[in-house]
């Protein structure tokens, strides 16, 4: 079987392009209405739910792995404000750290990425931290 | 009563320790599943194709992970209002499938005044219909 090369911690700090994302209202009500969500704000799609940043996809070069071998370990979000409809947000995701450890099923590769989420003026709306653990 | 379900209730109530009231989620379909990959972007096919799933060695298809911190999320809002999300931080520690019926719990763990009102820790955490805890975390709220 093809393996796509091993992370190593030469990619920490490695970042992908800014893009920039704009918080449809229709996106948001797919979002809500997929998750069941009542939050009624969320149901009109004025405000974005929560966990809504994980439909900002983004790729970092070098960052590639094999999605079947891949868990999702941990996620966080901090908030200055939550996201509306229309925002036009400046997203760029990075490496923030790469590690082996052993675990129950192995030794496994922790892949550790932080994104951040700015207006177009550069204030902080956003960030997030999400844990990927690699088999 | 649409508003928030914290935001009425005095300080005693929300001390260190105090449970929150529950947010019980509908049994989650496969059907669910798909509607989820297509809203967040997640199209990793061990969530919503059965033959995949078993190439990886699971059973069948198993829930996004997202889905059920998405759940947090939408307990969060239910407990202080959309507005008022600054944190949410969760490990996925069980795996959910199709028919498990998760419920949303949480605890308070800090209560601080701030000038706009309170700021609340929270431990929170989703469980399965055999109440084992499936994703686990903590969040920060402000409420009136």
């Amino acid at each position: 079987m093809d393996h796509p090369a091993a992370l190593s911690s030469d990619l920490i700090g490695r970042e992908s392009e800014v893009v920039l994302f704009e918080v449809e209202r229709g996106a948001i009500r797919k979002f809500a209405d997929a998750v069941q969500d009542q939050t009624p704000a969320c149901v009109r799609g004025d405000i974005a739910p929560p966990t809504f940043p994980t439909t900002f996809r983004m790729t970092i070069p070098g960052v590639t792995f094999d999605l079947a071998r891949v868990l999702h370990g941990a996620q966080e979000y901090r908030y200055e404000r939550p996201l509306r409809a229309g925002d036009r947000v400046r997203c760029r995701v990075r490496v923030a750290n790469v590690y082996r450890r052993k675990g129950r099923l192995g030794e496994m590769t922790f892949l550790i990425l932080a994104m951040d989420g700015t207006d177009e003026s550069g204030s902080p709306i956003f960030s997030g931290t999400t844990t990927a653990i690699l088999r | 009563m649409t508003g928030p379900v914290l935001a009425a209730r005095p300080d005693q109530d929300l001390d260190s320790g105090s449970l929150l009231p529950d947010l019980r989620k509908p049994p989650i379909t496969k059907m669910q599943l798909v509607k989820y990959a297509g809203a967040s972007g997640d199209y990793n096919l061990i969530h919503t194709d059965d033959e995949t799933a078993r190439t990886v060695g699971l059973d069948g298809v198993i829930a996004h992970g997202m889905l059920s911190m998405a759940f947090l999320g939408e307990y969060l809002c239910w407990l202080a209002g959309p507005e008022s999300v600054r944190r949410i931080s969760v490990r996925f520690v069980e795996m959910v499938r199709p028919a498990d019926a998760l419920t949303c719990r949480g605890r308070v763990k800090e209560r601080t005044s701030v000038n706009t009102g309170r700021r609340l820790q929270l431990e929170v955490w989703a469980e399965n219909q055999r109440a084992v805890r499936v994703t686990v975390g903590e969040a920060e709220v402000e409420i009136a």
